[in-house]
C-alpha cells in the first residue's frame, strides 16, 4: 500500500505548509532532500517564526518590564502579548496563570523545587507521596525524585500494559490519602500513548493531591483547554511547537500559584527589596526572576499565530492520519516490532520501534545516510525502554509538514537497511 | 557520507560474532559503563597476572561500532604486557579522537584500523571508545588492588 493507492482522510495541505518552513527546502549530503521525521525531539520553524525572531531583534530590542523608553515599552507590550496569545491558545482563565520558563524541564522542576520549600497545604514530608507513571520523560522522574529524597516522601508510579498503556489496575491503591501529588505525561514522547487525564487527575483530586500534567507532546498536536483538563499545573516547551529554543510554559492554577513560595530570586520577582528581606511580586512575575527569554516568547507567540491560524483541530487530525498510514506501512515490515499501542487510537505521532538484528544506532545511521532523520537511543525515557526489555530503540515522529510520501521513504530506507545489515 | 568507511567489513564481522565475550573468571576488576547518550553499555572484567592483562571478558550491549570495537580490543590486548597495552590503547584512543585524519598503523592497531573510519563520524566516537575506556577503567583498579595485596 502506498498513498497513489489510499485517499487519507484528515490530511493538511501539506505542500502550502511546507512552503512556510525553509529547512524542509535543505539538501543533505549526497543532494539528498530532508525527510525530517524527528519533530517529537524538536520541531521546525516556519518563517513566520524565525521573522518575529530577527524582527524583535533588528526594531524593539529592549529589556522588558525596566525600562521607560519606547523600546523597552514595545518589548515589554510584545512579550506581555505573547503571554496573552499563549493563555488564549491552551484556554487558561487568566492571563497571569501563565508563566515563561526556559523550557519543559525548567517548569517541571520550578514545580518540584517550590513543592519543596512549600510550608502550610501544599507542605510534603516523611509518609507522603508523589505518584508518576513509568512512561515519563526524565524530565518528569528526576525532579520528583530529587524532591522525595530531599523531603523524605516516597516515589510511586502507575507500570505499564503490554499494550504500552498505563496500567490503572491499583489506581485505589496508588493514589491514596498519602499521596500529595501526582504527575504524569498526557502524551509518551516514546510510546506515543495518550492518557486519560481527566479520569486521573478526578481521583487524584479526590484525594486532595496536586495534579501536574508534562504536556510537551500534548500542546504541539492537540487542541489544549487546560481549564477543562482537570490539571491543577502544566507544563510544555515552545520549540516542539514551531517554537524557538529557550522558552517553555507553566500554567498554574491561581489559587495553587498563590500557594506555592517563589522559584529563583533576582530581578522582577519582587514587590520590594530591603537589605533584611523582600517581598514578592504576585504570579506570574513571582516565579519569572531575572531577564526572561523576550525574543523568544515573542517567537513562541508566532508560533502560536500560525498553529491557530490553521487550527489545533486539523494539525490533530493531520497528525492521526499520518501516524495511522505510518502504522500500517511499519506492520509490513518484517522483523520490526512497534512499542507502545499499535492502532491510531488514543495514539501522538511518535512511534517508537525495534528492528530485528540491527541496532536503533546502525539504523538510524544508515537512514540518515538517506536523508532521513530519525531519533534513535532512549529517548529521555529509560524506565519505559526497561520496560519493554528494551536499552532503545528507533523513533519515528510527525507534525503537520509531515508527508505520506516522506513515510514511504521511511519504509523504504528500513528495507535498506535491512539489506546493508543482511538481516531478513 | 560514506558508509562503507563506517561499517567496514571487519566491522560487521566482529559485530555478528564478537571475540572473547561473556564474562568469565577469574577477574581482578570488573566496571560498568554506559554511553549517556544512546545508551550503550557494557560490563567488562580484567584479570592480570604480575604484568600481563591474562583475560578480557565482556558483557556489551549497544551497536555496532560499539560492540565491535569491545570485540577487537579483546583480541589485542590479551595476552599482552599491561604496559603494552596501554601503548596501543592510547593508539587507538588518538585515532578515534582524529577527526578522521590520522593514518592508523596497522601493525600495532591491527582489527582496529577499521575504525578510523568511524572516526569521521562525532556521534560514533563515543561507541568505538566505550569499551576502551572501560578496560582502562578496569585495568587500573586490577593493577591498584594487585598492588594492594602484594
Ligand atoms: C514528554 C516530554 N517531557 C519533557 C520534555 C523536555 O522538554 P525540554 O527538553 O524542552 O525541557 C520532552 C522533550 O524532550 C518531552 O517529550
Amino acid at each position: 500500500m502506498t498513498v497513489e493507492t489510499t485517499a487519507l482522510q484528515g490530511l493538511l495541505d501539506v505542500e502550502r505548509i511546507r512552503a512556510d518552513f525553509p529547512i524542509l527546502a535543505r539538501r543533505l549530503d549526497g543532494d539528498r532532500p530532508l525527510v525530517y521525521l524527528d519533530s517529537a525531539n524538536t520541531s521546525h520553524k516556519p518563517q513566520q517564526v524565525i521573522d518575529a525572531l530577527s524582527e524583535h531583534y533588528a526594531m524593539h530590542n529592549a529589556n522588558v518590564a525596566r525600562a521607560v523608553h519606547q523600546l523597552g515599552a514595545e518589548a515589554t507590550a510584545a512579550f506581555e502579548e505573547s503571554r496573552d496569545k499563549v493563555a488564549a491558545f491552551i484556554g487558561a482563565p487568566s492571563r497571569d496563570e501563565v508563566i515563561f520558563t526556559k523550557n519543559a524541564s525548567e517548569a517541571l522542576n520550578l514545580v518540584a523545587n517550590t513543592l519543596a520549600w512549600a510550608r502550610g497545604a501544599l507542605e510534603i514530608g516523611d509518609g507522603d507521596e508523589v505518584v508518576i507513571t513509568e512512561m515519563e520523560h526524565h524530565s518528569n522522574i528526576v525532579p520528583w525524585q530529587l524532591l522525595t529524597e530531599r523531603k523524605g516522601a516516597t516515589l510511586r508510579w502507575f507500570g505499564l500494559t503490554d499494550e504500552g498503556r498505563l496500567d490503572l489496575s491499583n489506581i485505589d491503591e496508588l493514589i491514596n490519602e498519602r499521596t500529595k501529588v501526582v504527575s504524569l505525561t498526557w502524551v509518551s514522547n516514546m510510546l506515543g500513548t495518550i492518557n486519560p487525564i481527566a479520569e486521573i487527575a478526578r481521583r487524584a483530586h479526590d484525594v486532595g493531591a496536586l495534579v501536574v500534567v508534562d504536556a510537551s507532546q500534548a500542546v504541539p498536536q492537540l487542541p489544549v483547554d487546560v481549564a477543562a483538563l482537570g490539571a491543577d499545573l502544566v507544563a510544555f516547551t515552545g520549540h516542539k511547537l514551531v517554537g524557538p529554543t529557550g522558552i517553555g510554559v507553566l500554567w498554574g492554577r491561581s489559587e495553587v500559584l498563590e500557594a506555592l513560595p517563589p522559584f529563583l530570586g533576582g530581578g522582577e520577582m519582587i514587590e520590594t527589596v530591603t537589605m533584611a528581606r523582600s517581598t514578592y511580586a504576585q504570579a506570574p512575575h513571582k516565579f519569572e526572576a531575572g531577564t526572561p527569554p523576550i525574543a523568544q516568547a515573542v517567537g513562541l507567540g508566532a508560533a502560536i499565530d500560525y498553529l491557530s491560524a490553521i487550527g489545533m483541530a486539523k494539525v490533530a487530525a493531520h497528525e492521526q492520519a499520518i501516524t495511522a498510514y505510518a502504522l500500517t506501512r511499519l506492520r509490513e515490515v518484517g522483523g520490526l516490532t512497534i512499542l507502545g499501542p499499535a492502532e491510531a487510537v488514543d495514539r501522538g505521532g511518535a512511534i517508537s520501534f525495534e528492528l530485528e538484528g540491527v541496532h536503533p544506532h546502525d539504523v538510524s545511521q544508515i537512514l540518515d545516510s538517506l536523508g532521513i532523520a530519525v531519533r534513535a537511543g532512549h529517548h529521555c525515557a529509560k524506565p519505559a525502554h526497561h520496560r519493554f526489555g528494551v536499552q532503545s530503540s528507533t523513533r519515528a515522529s510527525f507534525y503537520l509538514y509531515t508527508t505520506p510520501a516522506e513515510v514511504d521513504a521511511l519504509i523504504e530506507g528500513l528495507d535498506q537497511t535491512k539489506r546493508f545489515f543482511k538481516v531478513a | 557520507m560514506d558508509l562503507q568507511a563506517l561499517y567496514q567489513e571487519i566491522i560487521l564481522d566482529h559485530y555478528k560474532s564478537p571475540h572473547h565475550a561473556g564474562l568469565r573468571e577469574p577477574f581482578d576488576a570488573e566496571v560498568h559503563h554506559v554511553n549517556p547518550t544512546c545508551g550503550d553499555e557494557v560490563t567488562l572484567r580484567v584479570h592480570v597476572e604480575g604484568d600481563l592483562v591474562s583475560d578480557i571478558s565482556y558483557d556489551a550491549e549497544g551497536c555496532s561500532i560499539s560492540q565491535a570495537s569491545t570485540s577487537v580490543l579483546a583480541d589485542l590486548l590479551i595476552g599482552k604486557r599491561i604496559e603494552d597495552a596501554n601503548g596501543i590503547h592510547q593508539k587507538f584512543v588518538e585515532l578515534m579522537q582524529g577527526r578522521g585524519k590520522i593514518e592508523p598503523d596497522e601493525d600495532v592497531l591491527e582489527d582496529g584500523i577499521a575504525f578510523a573510519g568511524a572516526a569521521k563520524f562525532p556521534a560514533r566516537v563515543k561507541c568505538a571508545l566505550l569499551g576502551w575506556m572501560a578496560w582502562k577503567d578496569a585495568t587500573a583498579q586490577a593493577v591498584t588492588s594487585a598492588e594492594a595485596t602484594r
